[in-house]
């Protein structure tokens, strides 16, 4: 710590930060635009110059810039009297600047504005001619208004440096500099979403929400967590006039820190489709006409079940809707929802985190770890988030270098010079060639089953009493050795695995490195991604019940109720019908329209995300709580309210549930840490979901009917659907999104934060439900189960936009996405006889088409997941034959273009090699 | 003792003459104008019925910014963004609760298009408090309103149909990236 | 021609009915008045010089919901506006108006016009508790302190003119002004004194205090709507033109001509010359609501008792000495 004075105040700052950032950890309002808390300074913008003094003495001082200053103990500074030079820089930043705030989407919530006001440039002087840029389009995502640019040379910094992105860059020069790509096209990065965040300008928008725009100040906010997949990025999703309007990045430091997934930002869509269950049906037979019912009927008919029928619970279900359905059913009747390998996987995966001696790593660990292995898990796809953080951790050898010459870990250009190309060890193990390649050390393309037996290997070789394996070539073992050797040397080695290969061997060998990395208190890291938002919740819940989804089709029950799922993505179709037409009475609760709810004879609309409140539990086994951030129409209610009877009160709030299923999971009590408490107020006031500008509150509804209505009700307590309530500046244990005076766009946020960048002062980052395991060291036996396959051996392949069952409903997604297909090596594309345009016909399910990857084992196939038109679950794993199929017709969702591929000179007649 | 006593003296004789000065207006002449048998002089800058107003060319002069909505004190004003094929932003609907509405014309201070503008017209009164609720269809003058010239889409340098980049007052024409001249 | 003798019954109702007919046709007048001093017209518009106003008020009035707030203390809600008319009509009982016009002769007749104003403020004072209102509570809280105070020094004030009437009852007291001339010149002070303790009974501008609408809505009637609003209304103009008749039947020799400009009629004389006298002072109140503005609550209160107290009592002893003095 080092005590400076800066305009006569004394601060306390920590002389490894700068100073930028140091005095937005005093909360003072120093203009700044280049500086980023993630991606350090490059000092480009001159918005934040101060005066330096150099002793008590110097009456006139230095100009510095002071996010590329380190605070001198001691030392005097002034902010005002750089004031002036501050207004100039940003005057002519602004020479030729559009008129264009009215239509612009940034407009509201612009760093630009902000510090155009801050910095004192308050009258245009120059008129001049201004300077134009046509802009490109950049896809369904990202807006570009090239214009608006001031040069500060965020994007690029985030898109190529941080987020890995090959497809963007800074061209042209003075004051000609153009960032965007070399011609139109839709942006490969899967982060690129956060441009629209990382732009202090209008250049860079979020294309989705300005088709349907809203100014930041009339959106209706709440603080919540990302649904679509098991990483729980925290989100702040905005309503206006009834619809989800858009998705932006919540802060939080230990998971998602300042950016999100494109799916996740994007793909919210579905709230407002036309799939929409909007309204309750019932029938009295399976094939007769539904009709519809109100919800108090609905909800009678539902409980009438009580008793006779069976619950069949949701991975993307809350956590107090999953114990609702629970406590309605008993929990020997309460099934998991998910496939009989994932319910398999999940349980091993809790097994793992509960008695291994790993240390589980969150999203913040994983950025600190400098030597990796990626266990047949294609992150990018499956958890995108914790890809971008691994871009992250293999940049540390930078900072170690920097460290070793004394650099600051600010310095973001010097250090990125220094370290040149040199990468943190990353290891990937994988059956086909992923997006995170570029960045890797070495990839190792195998089956699931070969890239376990060569785990199994590296923890023999990291601790000799791990179970060794035998029988692997020579290659093989230079890479076990290399990896144990890159692993071993490192500080924070990390494994990152998951479920989505389907392969146990690959779990249990990802365990075994872990607890082999362990030495002495510090443990291996070890990450282990899990398919859906609540996937850990739903099998918390289970509370050790081995009551699968094969467990209850075989039951023989004759009523159930199914919560928020589609059963025909968890098994095959013909089980499903089987089991589906043995049920006189079948419940569903959801969201959208699907096969399943086909089959009910009573469907209830239930609550998305974006409408009711309730807890997730993510892959690290962090519970997180969502607040609603809108009140869907009437018919619509929340899962949880709709399956309380009247033990709970027909309508409990919502903290009753979390109580409930708190009892069950385990140091449960965590859950109460999420909320202030049901009750909470502060000076009698609760939080507002509405900005304090929210404008048209007395006509919005005019046109139906001009008396107002009483504003809408939150029976959960905590948050008002209204303006009213604790402004965020006052207390900000809850708040909908951040806003301080001066600062209306999301760069607010440090004035929320501890220090500039850190964790923040109030609101909860969630609770890990999993104590840390000191145990002794533990091993699983290196057995890898092969199937005798005929025919191809086959694997999943996940796409991120498109695999996920909601998100592919989100018309956004929807243009980045494709139809289902089947993925070959061109060896096996000749011998099969395909043309260019030829389908697969793939045995137990229907005919796709393909996609030629050179990176694919020939003899295997990868099978695309989630994607119309083909189901997984109807596989089987003892290989699949495939052949030409007959009259085909490529699909009209079939759109290959949008496949982006990272394998090495990828001869498909469709895939696009991106350079590596 | 004397000085309050004056000081009361000389407060008593101020509202004597006070009174006296207000009796004397009572021979004045009443400013009162007997609408509606007489129909007042509007002044132009009057704040009475909100319109919209189109630019020059005959074009919806509002680009949907909500700047009016947000200014407005009893948040009368609601309105949602559309654009046309070409990048025009113009409101999908607008709407004014003039029930509500208090004329302060903060509305039309705030808009940066001259778009929507107070006019001299005050008799707003209905029977039914629903027809006071109106939409962008009873707004929408097809003139100019109060301010003839301005044209805020030549401004900006937003592109929309028949103006393209560097075609706005005071613009250079697009920069060729390709290009490594000065 | 009909004989006129005080407190026959033609008497009662005639008087009866024109006070009332006076009132409401003042609400109108004021308004009117009111206008023109502010160089308005008024209402203008409900008959020949919106003369019908009044009546047009009234329907509305009558028609509204009558309407007692849930929250509210029922029975003395109820009655609290009754109070107001009915105890100034009683006062009007003992004014004379002209030689054998009047409803009562009573040898306590100035007693009895205190004693009925004393009353008087209990409706005030009833309807703010009885409203359940913060600001109802304020304006019957301030209501009652300035009504009771002022009281004390309008009771003081008016001793002189019984000193030197020798008698309380309010014809001789005329009677005495016809000898010995207008007390408004022995009793100057008290006849100041008087006439702003009068104002503030009244509760009229400038001391309004009780109601203060830039400060506590409309005070103790804020609760108040429709006919129960109405006999507030009433009561008060009934009040002012209680207070307008009582000042020339103190001061300025009530029916009596002044400057011997007598009527051939003594009755019609007296009448005429107490509607003018009246007339004048009603004109003067609405001048001075035009014209003056209130004082704060303090203000009023400190004036009250550190002026305007002394001032009555100093009245009082000297108007004592000096007829003390003669009288030996
Ligand atoms: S980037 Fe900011 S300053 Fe520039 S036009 Fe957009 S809102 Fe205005
Ligand atoms: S496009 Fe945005 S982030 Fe990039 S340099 Fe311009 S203003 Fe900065
Ligand atoms: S005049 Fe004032 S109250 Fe009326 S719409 Fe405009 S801003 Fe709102
Ligand atoms: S301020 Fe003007 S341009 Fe903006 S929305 Fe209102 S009327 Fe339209
Ligand atoms: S923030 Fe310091 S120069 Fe840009």
């Amino acid at each position: 710590m080092a005590k400076i004075t800066v305009d006569g105040k004394v601060f306390e700052v920590d002389p490894n930060n700068n100073l930028l950032q140091e005095l937005l950890s005093h909360k003072q309002d120093l203009p700044y635009f280049c500086w980023h808390p993630s991606m350090g300074s490059v000092g480009s913008c001159r918005q934040c110059a101060v005066i330096e003094y150099a002793n008590d003495d110097d009456q006139r001082g230095r100009q510095v810039m002071a996010c590329m200053t380190s605070p001198r103990e001691g030392a005097r500074y002034s902010m005002d009297k750089a004031h002036q030079f501050r207004a100039q820089a940003i005057e002519s930043i602004m020479t030729s600047h559009p008129h264009d705030c009215p239509v612009c989407e940034e407009g509201g919530e612009c760093h630009l504005q902000d510090m155009t006001v801050m910095s004192g440039h308050t009258y245009r002087r120059y008129d001049g001619k201004k300077s134009t840029h046509n802009n490109q389009n950049l896809g369904p995502f990202i807006g570009h208004e090239m214009n608006r640019c001031i040069t500060c040379y965020r994007c690029v910094r985030y898109y190529k440096d941080y987020a890995g992105g090959t497809d963007f860059s800074v061209q042209a020069s003075h004051n000609h500099t153009y960032f965007g790509r070399f011609q139109d096209g839709s942006l490969e990065s899967e982060f690129s979403g956060n441009l629209a965040e990382v732009c202090p300008t209008g250049v860079f928008t979020d294309k989705v929400f300005s088709k349907v725009y809203s100014r930041k100040w009339d959106l209706q906010s709440s603080p919540s967590v990302c649904a679509a997949c098991g990483v729980g990025c925290n989100i702040n999703p905005g309503e206006r006039y009834g619809t989800l309007r858009r998705v932006v990045n919540r802060f939080n430091d230990e998971v998602n820190g300042y950016f999100l997934c494109d799916k996740g930002r994007f793909g919210t869509g579905y709230v407002n489709s036309a799939q929409r269950i909007s309204v309750n049906m019932s029938r009295s037979a399976h094939d007769a006409r539904p009709s519809e019912i109100t919800p108090v009927d609905a909800k009678a008919k539902l409980l009438a079940m009580k008793g006779n029928a069976i619950g069949i619970g949701s991975p993307r279900a809350s956590l107090e809707a999953n114990y609702a359905l629970r406590a309605l059913v008993g929990k020997d009747n309460f099934y998991a929802g998910v496939s009989d390998v994932e319910f398999g996987l999940l349980n091993q995966v809790i097994d793992i985190y509960q008695n291994r001696p790993v240390h589980i790593a969150s999203i913040k660990d994983i950025e600190k770890c400098d030597a990796i292995l990626v266990l047949g898990e294609d992150v990018t796809n499956t958890a995108a988030r914790i890809a971008l953080a691994l871009r992250q951790s293999v940049k540390n050898i930078g900072k170690e270098m920097a460290a070793r010459i004394k650099l600051p870990m600010w310095q973001d250009a010097a250090i990125r010079t220094l370290a040149m190309d040199k990468k943190s060890p990353l290891y990937i193990l994988s059956s086909h060639a992923t997006r995170l390649d570029d960045i890797a050390r070495q990839v190792h393309i195998g089956s699931a089953a070969d890239s376990a037996r060569i785990a199994f290997a590296v923890a023999h070789v990291l601790d000799s009493s791990a179970p060794a394996v035998t029988g692997l070539s020579d290659a093989e073992m230079a890479l076990v050795n290399s990896i144990a050797t890159d692993l071993k040397a490192a500080k924070h080695p990390l494994v990152v695995s998951g479920t989505s290969s389907l392969e146990p061997a690959l779990l249990n060998a990802a365990a075994n490195i872990a607890t082999a990395l362990g030495n002495g208190d510090q443990r291996g890291n070890l990450a282990l991604c899990v398919p859906e938002a609540n996937s850990l919740g739903l099998m918390l819940l289970m509370d050790g019940s081995q009551n699968s989804l094969g467990k209850a089709m075989q039951s023989g029950a004759r009523q159930a109720i199914v919560l928020e799922n589609d059963l025909y993505r968890r098994a095959p179709s013909a089980t499903v019908d089987s089991f589906l037409s043995g049920l006189q009475q079948l419940a569903v609760l959801d969201h959208l329209q699907h096969r399943t709810g086909e089959a009910a004879n009573l469907v209830l609309a239930s609550g998305t995300f974006a409408e009711t409140t309730g807890t997730f539990v993510n892959y690290e086994g962090r519970a997180q709580h969502f607040y609603a951030t809108f009140k869907p129409v009437a018919a619509i209610q929340s899962s949880a309210k709709w399956l309380c009877d009247s033990e709970f009160g027909n309508e409990p709030r919502i903290h009753i549930l979390t109580g409930g299923a708190a009892a069950i999971l385990p140091n449960g009590y965590k859950l109460q840490k999420l909320t202030p408490g049901a009750d909470w107020t502060f000076a009698g006031q609760r939080a507002p979901r509405q900005h304090h500008r929210y404008s048209g509150r007395t006509v919005m509804r005019a046109h139906l009917n001009v008396h107002e209505p009483k504003q809408e009700q939150d029976e959960d307590g905590l948050m008002n659907y209204s303006m009213e309530g604790v402004p965020a500046t006052k207390d900000a244990t809850i708040f909908n999104s951040p806003w301080a005076p001066g600062w209306n766009s999301n760069q607010s946020l440090f004035k929320f934060q501890k220090s500039a960048g850190g964790e923040l002062k109030q609101g909860s980052h969630g609770e890990r439900l999993f104590d840390e395991n000191t145990g002794a060291k533990a091993w699983y036996a290196a057995v890898v189960q092969q199937a005798a396959i005929s025919g191809f051996a086959q694997f999943p392949i996940y796409h991120l936009f498109g695999s996920e069952e909601l998100t592919a409903q989100s018309e956004a997604i929807q243009a980045k996405a494709t139809g289902a297909y089947v993925a070959l090596n061109p060896a096996d594309v000749a011998r099969l006889g395909l043309g260019a345009s030829d389908g697969v016909q793939v045995q137990h399910n229907g005919a796709v088409p393909y996609l030629a990857r050179a990176s694919i084992t020939p003899g295997t196939v990868g099978i695309s997941v989630g994607l119309h038109g083909l189901n997984y679950q109807n596989m089987t794993t003892a290989g699949v034959s495939l052949n030409k199929a007959a009259n085909w017709q490529n699909p009209k969702d079939w759109r290959a273009s949008n496949i982006i591929v990272s394998d090495a000179g990828s001869s498909s007649a469709y895939g696009r090699g991106t350079q590596g | 003792m004397i000085n309050f006593l004056c000081k009361q003296l000389y407060i008593i004789w101020s509202q004597l003459v006070t009174l006296w000065l207000v009796f004397t207006h009572i021979f004045k002449k009443a400013d009162t104008v007997e609408y509606p048998d007489q129909m007042p002089y509007m002044f132009p800058r009057w704040r009475g019925r909100i319109i919209l107003s189109r630019d020059p060319d005959g074009e919806e002069r509002c680009v949907a910014c909500n700047l009016c909505a947000v200014a407005c004190p009893v948040d009368c004003i609601a309105l949602q963004k559309t654009e046309d094929e070409n990048g025009r932003w113009y409101p999908e609907f607008f709407r004014i609760n003039f029930s509500r509405c208090i004329m302060c014309g903060f509305c039309e201070e705030a808009c940066p298009t001259h778009a929507i503008q107070l006019t001299p017209d005050f008799e707003m009164a209905e029977y039914v408090r629903q027809d006071m609720v109106w939409e962008k269809e009873d707004m929408l003058i097809s003139g100019t309103g109060k301010y003839h010239d301005y044209n805020f889409y030549k401004i900006a340098g937003k592109a929309i149909g028949g103006k393209g980049k560097g075609e706005a007052r005071n613009e250079l024409p697009p920069i060729d990236r390709r290009s490594l001249l000065p | 021609m009909f004989e006129f003798v005080v407190g026959s019954p033609l008497n009662i109702v005639l008087i009866l009915g024109a006070v009332l007919v006076a009132a409401a046709l003042l609400i109108w007048v004021e308004r009117r008045v009111l206008g023109f001093l502010n160089e308005r017209l008024g209402p203008n518009r409900v008959g020949p010089w919106g003369i019908a106003q009044s009546l047009a008020d009234v329907g509305k009035l009558i028609t509204k919901e009558d309407w007692v707030p849930p929250f509210a203390d029922k029975l003395p809600f109820i009655v609290a506006p009754i109070i107001v008319p009915v105890v100034m009509l009683l006062s009007f009982a003992v004014i004379p108006i002209a030689p054998g016009v009047g409803i009562m002769d009573l040898n306590i007749g100035l007693l009895w016009v205190l004693a009925m104003a004393g009353l008087g403020s209990y409706s005030a004072m009833l309807g703010g508790l009885a409203s359940n209102n913060k600001f109802s509570l304020l304006g019957g809280l301030r209501a009652a302190g300035q009504m009771i105070s002022y009281e004390v020094f309008m009771g003081i004030s008016i001793l002189g003119i019984v000193i030197l009437s020798d008698s309380f009852n309010l014809r001789e007291i005329v009677e005495a002004q016809h000898k010995h001339g207008w007390f408004v010149f022995p009793q100057f002070i008290g006849f100041i004194v008087f006439v702003i303790a009068g104002l503030a009974e009244t509760k009229r501008w400038p001391f309004d205090l009780a109601e203060g609408e830039s400060e506590i809505i409309s005070g103790f009637n804020t609760e108040y709507s429709g006919m129960k609003f109405g006999l507030f209304f009433v009561g008060e103009y009934i009040g002012m033109l209680l207070l307008s008749a009582l000042i020339p039947v103190l001061f300025f020799g009530g029916w009596y001509a002044p400057f011997g400009l007598e009527l051939p009629n003594a009755i019609i004389s007296g009448i005429f010359w107490m509607c003018a006298k009246t007339g004048c002072w009603i004109f003067f109140f609405i001048l001075v609501r035009a014209a003056l503005v209130r004082p704060r609550y303090d203000q009023l209160m400190n004036y009250g008792w550190l002026v305007m107290l002394p001032l009555s009592l100093l009245n009082l002893l000297v108007t004592g000495a000096v007829v003390l003095a003669q009288g030996n």
